[in-house]
């Protein structure tokens, strides 16, 4: 090996170790207070609980994993189904499933339109579905519930209209936590659209109406096929916080109506039950990784651009 | 009069549709803040125009600690984690590929990938036996944990910037004998400064506005503002959450708009 040559790769070796160096304090921080955690968490998951809450420190149990699904009957100690704890993880699935076909419906057309508006008014469109995406998810969780509660804004003008004449009970239902979710993750949907139709190139469409094609069939034969990749990354991101949601359930869906994130949480508070709530957070992550894989499968097989 | 161009672009309804999404999305925002104006004990009443509640709100102690400790939460958070990010990304830009790069970019984005309820139930049960080994139970949990999910946020401006940015102006000071400190010093920071200052703002934006993690992560008496008013709304709720939802509000909002055109200024 010629002398040119060590220097140059000595030289090389000098800037991977400073590389290192340099994102230390990012990578160790992450580590410590947000990836470790979770493999600590893992562990947990496979303890015995404590009485008071946390766990029985190095007692293996399966207990914690065995009650996400399962529950023990207090008479004959037999494995029956845990109903509470699937209907709570199949209301998560399917709120957050109706929660992305909405934000599609009104967010589809929204971008489209934001997309083909001249240049210098479109800024200011996106510029206004970005507000209210950086506005804290408290406050707009909050402001739905200014318009659903019973005296609330909707509730008002509907009596005010005469279509009914007893307030509607919104609040604390299913249809609060579908109002709420679609409220607070629409943006999400409608900037990764906006991405992508911008990029469409209409000469395609334009070439569609030359065949005699209808406004319709363009739209589906064309428009939405070509922005495949944008509809899947706002199902995506749209799909993923919704299942994990907490926030929104606890204040607008009530007790009664808890997803997944609450159910969490209660394992942690008043069911002391650490093992069992770490197997339920894995539980949600399992959901949410098996999600993301779709979404890169599905990218990677139609997709023409990458959002 | 008869359309003499047939408008390829448009389709039929769409533009109602969006009407109806804006009105969707302000409207919620436009009857909090209407409702923080609200004379009356409660919410579920109407009773003339008075900022009786932002006065109440300006003096009850609670939210004033909790905006304080909002505040310091954030600087440090935002503060912590635009450094860590600058540091990294002039570590994983502007390079040949290289082993560990991947796992680098996988861990800095990591906190994007989990749900906040997951991350935060895995700090509750790691951060409560540390307090219980050290006895320290101060803010410095908070800043940790807020600075880790606000890195990937400082991160994304400050490597997009990088990467279109070439090493001609770095290699041109070294040409000139500056060192490596003098050239990141006098070339590369200069030249990065709008991007680190829009990280910086995202960072503090997204620490500002956490509510999860805070709430399995802080000690007793360590509220937030958000956690305060989480708590606030088990109760019967009065105006004054208004008020300060519409202040905190105002705040965000502008801090956003001083960021958009700190963009556009850059382009």
């Amino acid at each position: 090996m010629s002398g040119a040559r060590q220097a140059a790769l000595a030289a090389q070796k000098r800037d991977i170790r400073s590389r290192w160096l340099l994102s230390a304090p990012a990578l160790i921080i992450i580590f410590f207070a947000a990836a470790g955690p979770l493999f600590v968490m893992l562990l947990y998951s496979f303890m015995a609980k404590g009485d008071y809450g946390d766990v029985k420190f190095g007692e293996f149990s399966l207990d914690g994993w065995v009650s996400v699904f399962f529950q023990r009957d207090i008479f004959d100690d037999t494995l029956g189904l845990a109903d509470a704890h699937l209907s709570i993880i199949w209301r998560s699935i399917k709120l957050s499933f109706f929660t992305t076909i909405l934000t599609l419906i009104f967010g589809f057309p929204t971008a489209y339109f934001i997309a083909t508006r001249p240049p210098r008014s479109r800024e200011i469109w996106v510029f206004l579905v970005t507000i209210p995406f950086w506005t804290n998810l408290l406050i707009r969780t909050f402001a739905m519930q200014q318009v659903i509660r019973n005296e609330g804004l909707l509730n008002n003008a509907l009596i005010w209209l005469g279509v009914i004449d007893r307030p509607l009970q919104i609040m604390y239902t299913d249809t609060a936590n579908l109002l709420g979710m679609t409220y607070v993750y629409l943006p999400l949907m409608v900037l990764p659209l906006y991405a992508s139709i911008e990029k469409l190139d209409f000469r395609l469409v334009e070439a569609g109406y030359d065949l005699y094609a209808t406004r319709l069939q363009v739209l589906r034969r064309i428009v939405i096929p070509l922005v495949r990749p944008g509809i899947i990354a706002g199902s995506i991101l749209v799909f993923i916080p919704s299942l994990g949601a907490y926030v929104i359930p606890r204040v607008l869906g009530g007790g009664k109506n808890m997803m997944l994130g609450n159910l969490i949480e209660m394992q942690f508070g008043s069911g002391r039950n650490w093992p069992l709530g770490a197997a339920m957070s894995i539980t949600l992550m399992v959901l949410v990784t098996a999600a993301l894989i779709l979404y890169v499968r599905n990218a990677s097989r139609g997709g023409t651009g990458h959002v | 009069m008869f359309k003499s161009r047939f408008d390829i672009r448009a389709q039929p309804g769409f533009g109602l549709i969006t009407l109806f999404t804006f009105f969707a999305l302000y409207l919620p925002i436009a009857a909090l803040v209407v409702y923080s104006f609200n004379g009356a004990e409660s919410l579920s009443r109407w009773d003339g125009f008075s900022s009786r509640w932002f006065v109440a709100a300006w003096q009850n102690s609670a939210v004033q600690d909790a905006a304080i400790r909002s505040l310091i939460i954030a600087i440090w958070a935002a503060f912590l984690a635009t450094v860590a990010a600058t540091m990294a990304a002039l570590a994983t830009t502007r390079t040949e590929p290289y082993r560990g790069l991947t796992f680098k970019y996988a861990l800095i984005n990591q906190p994007l990938m989990v749900p906040e309820i997951v991350t935060a139930v895995a700090l509750l049960i790691v951060f409560s036996r540390i307090k219980v080994w050290t006895g320290y139970s101060g803010l410095g949990y908070l800043v940790i944990a807020h600075t880790a999910f606000c890195i990937p946020f400082a991160y994304l401006p400050i490597r997009a910037r990088l990467e279109s940015m070439d090493l001609t102006l770095e290699r041109a000071a070294a040409d000139l004998y500056a060192t490596r400190w003098q050239t990141f010093r006098h070339v590369t920071l200069p030249l990065l400064r709008p991007a680190i200052i829009a990280g910086f703002m995202l960072a503090f934006v997204i620490s500002l506005d956490d509510v999860v993690i805070t709430e399995f992560v802080k000690s007793g008496g360590q509220d937030t503002l958000p956690t305060y008013m989480l708590g606030q709304l088990r109760r019967e709720t009065t105006p004054e959450i208004n008020a300060i939802a519409t202040v905190f509000l105002g705040l965000s909002t502008a801090l956003v708009v001083i960021f958009f055109f700190i963009n556009r200024k850059k382009q």
